[in-house]
């Protein structure tokens, strides 16, 4: 079992508070993805979580038992660092190995766990290298080996692949999706990538200078924001945004469409513009374009859209799929 | 930008640093030159190398004093200070490193302003209390003073070197289950080691060669050998071969540790000053 329950968990440092009263439900076996800005307060949300950090107020419970005032090594936790944080005087096999004997179990059932973690995670020839000796990728495997073998009841995620070249992210993103649908433990995950969220996540929990914005699916968060904030975080290429006269005209202070939202012409459209730059992808055409009186606006193409820097088009947005926001930057509604 | 360096600039460098290691070396270099003299050449200044070479000198401080048990006493006094210090200033150095407060960084000043404070100033009072709990003239006694006198030195080297390693590392080791004490013994002093090792060095040379405490405190039990050195000048004189065969049976020890260690040595003194 690993549910997580955060009821009104502040933190301060000093007279900066941080985290201000905030709750949270996690159900047992969810992938749940923190994702906000730097400085959101997601990572110290997830060392709240873990107890390397002392919450000012209100309560953290696992699987209903109120953890509040435990220390890290008797939460039942395991957690991959940004940094890996292995070990760099010890071998794989005594990095994978250590929260084992740390529990005190015996050397012949610590080899068999470290063996079969190796396994899983290609790591049989590397078993007695040290981590200096090791690439990016083939370390983060070790992180995650050294948490699989504890068989927590979660698994907490900091930014773990943000050390990583794209291409190894993408290949490790997928490795640890495979991982949850394997294992089926409770994982939160932090990130500031709004892609990792989107492509990891059954719940994505939207932070913003401490507050929670929002919480849902990822296409929950896509398709009806709560806010401008959720908004501009959640998609890439982000939401336009248009304020003024012509959100007035559809009885908004700001509306937000989609790129691919916006239905393009070279006949003309509600709006019209120059093409800046146009970025041709093959699968799809993103057009940059300078929108008379409301400014860049990016659109989105399927395929090949034959439009080049300087050519004049129309934008029209599918008033179906269009965002509107208040003064106050809520979503309305109606 | 590499800075062009002429042939002759180096050559002046090069005399220089060769001057400056010479003149420091030199003071060592005589004294054991000095100790194969008779006393007559060595107060006459002979030539270099050019004097009859005796081992006199060397037997006879061998018969006249207890080089071995002043040898003991020093080993017991410089390792055993240094055992001490370090059982005191790992916790210390962890606090300090790894659960900073507001009042640390003052609490280090505090400590290494102590070590400006001339040891004379605090002579009577120390002497009055190792007479009345009868510690002076013993091992114990001097361990303590030497642990004392050289553990803000040790606590600040210690904190130097844990701070360079990644507070992440050890908090890993907490959600891997181990406890302070594990995480202590199994992550922080393997990786510390280089620093301990160098931090340890140190401290032996410190209280080897410590010299006011060592002649203050003690007589003929626990005189270590910078007391034995001492006792070569006596009021009939300087026996300045005598002595200086004395100086280098009581330096060569600590000399030998410090060549085979001079690597260890240099980069802990030299250890985070440059990232």
């Amino acid at each position: 079992m690993g549910s997580i329950t955060l009821k009104g968990v502040t933190k301060r440092f000093d007279d900066v508070e941080v985290i201000p009263p905030l709750d949270l439900s996690i159900e047992d076996g969810e992938f749940v993805v923190f994702v906000g800005p730097s400085g959101c307060g997601k990572s110290t949300l997830l060392r709240l979580i873990a107890g390397l950090e002392d919450v000012s107020g209100g309560h953290i419970e696992l699987d209903g038992r109120d953890v509040t005032e435990l220390p890290p090594s008797k939460r039942g936790l395991a957690m991959v660092f940004q940094s890996y944080a292995l070990y760099p005087h010890m071998t794989v096999r005594k990095n994978i190995g250590f929260p084992l004997k740390m529990a005190g179990l015996e050397q012949s059932a610590i080899d068999a766990k470290v063996e079969a973690a190796a396994k899983v995670l290609n790591l049989g020839d590397y078993i007695e290298r040290r981590p200096g000796q090791l690439s990016g990728g083939q370390r983060q495997r070790v992180a995650i080996g050294r948490a699989i073998v504890r068989e927590p009841s979660s698994f907490l995620f900091d930014e773990p692949l943000s050390n990583l070249d794209a291409a190894l992210r993408g290949t490790m993103r997928l490795e640890i999706s495979e991982l949850h649908n394997t294992l089926k433990t409770t994982m939160v995950y932090v990130t500031h990538d709004q892609v990792e969220a989107m492509t990891m996540a059954d719940k994505i929990v939207v932070l913003n200078k401490g507050n929670i914005e929002q919480v849902g699916s990822p296409l929950e968060l896509y398709k009806n924001p709560v806010s401008l904030f959720v908004a501009g975080f959640i998609g890439s290429p982000a939401m336009n945004m248009v304020t003024g006269e012509p959100a007035a005209r559809h009885g908004a202070h700001t509306i937000g469409v989609r790129p691919e939202h916006l239905r393009l012409s070279t006949e003309g459209g509600e709006w019209s513009g120059t093409v800046g730059v146009a970025e041709h992808l093959g699968s799809d055409t993103f057009l940059h374009v300078e929108v008379d009186g409301i400014g860049t606006m990016t659109a989105r193409a399927d395929g090949e859209f034959p439009a080049r820097h300087g050519d004049r088009i129309g934008l029209t947005p599918d008033t179906a799929r269009l965002h509107r926001f208040d003064a106050a930057g809520a979503a309305m509604t109606a | 930008m590499a800075r062009n360096v002429t042939t002759g600039q180096k050559a002046f460098w090069t005399v220089c640093a060769w001057t400056v290691g010479i003149a420091i070396f030199f003071p060592i270099f005589w004294t054991v030159l000095t100790s194969f003299k008779t006393e007559a050449e060595a107060v006459r200044a002979p030539a270099l190398f050019d004097f009859d070479w005796t081992l006199e000198n060397y037997s006879t401080v061998f018969d006249r004093s207890p080089y071995a048990r002043h040898f003991l006493n020093s080993v017991v006094i410089a390792v055993g200070s240094t055992i001490v210090a370090l059982i005191i200033a790992v916790p210390a150095a962890w606090a300090m490193a790894f659960s900073p407060t507001k009042r640390t960084r003052g609490l280090l000043m505090w400590m290494l302003s102590t070590k400006m404070l001339p040891p004379v100033g605090v002579l009577i009072p120390i002497y009055l209390l190792f007479r009345d709990t009868g510690l002076l003239d013993t091992r114990t006694g001097l361990v303590i003073v030497m642990t004392l006198v050289n553990l803000p030195i040790v606590i600040w080297m210690l904190f130097t070197y844990f701070r360079e390693i990644p507070g992440e590392i050890l908090e890993a080791a907490r959600m891997d289950g181990a406890s302070l004490k594990s995480e202590i013994l199994y992550v922080l002093t393997p990786m510390a080691l280089p620093g301990i090792a160098s931090t340890m060095l140190l401290n032996v040379i410190l209280a080897w060669n410590e010299a006011f405490w060592t002649l203050t405190l003690t007589a003929a039990n626990a005189a270590p050998l910078t007391a034995f050195i001492a006792s070569y000048s006596s009021p009939e004189g300087l026996f300045y071969a005598k002595l200086s065969a004395a100086s280098t049976m009581a330096i060569a020890p600590v000399l030998i540790l410090g060549w085979f260690s001079q690597k260890q040595l240099v980069r802990g003194l030299t250890f985070g000053a440059v990232k």
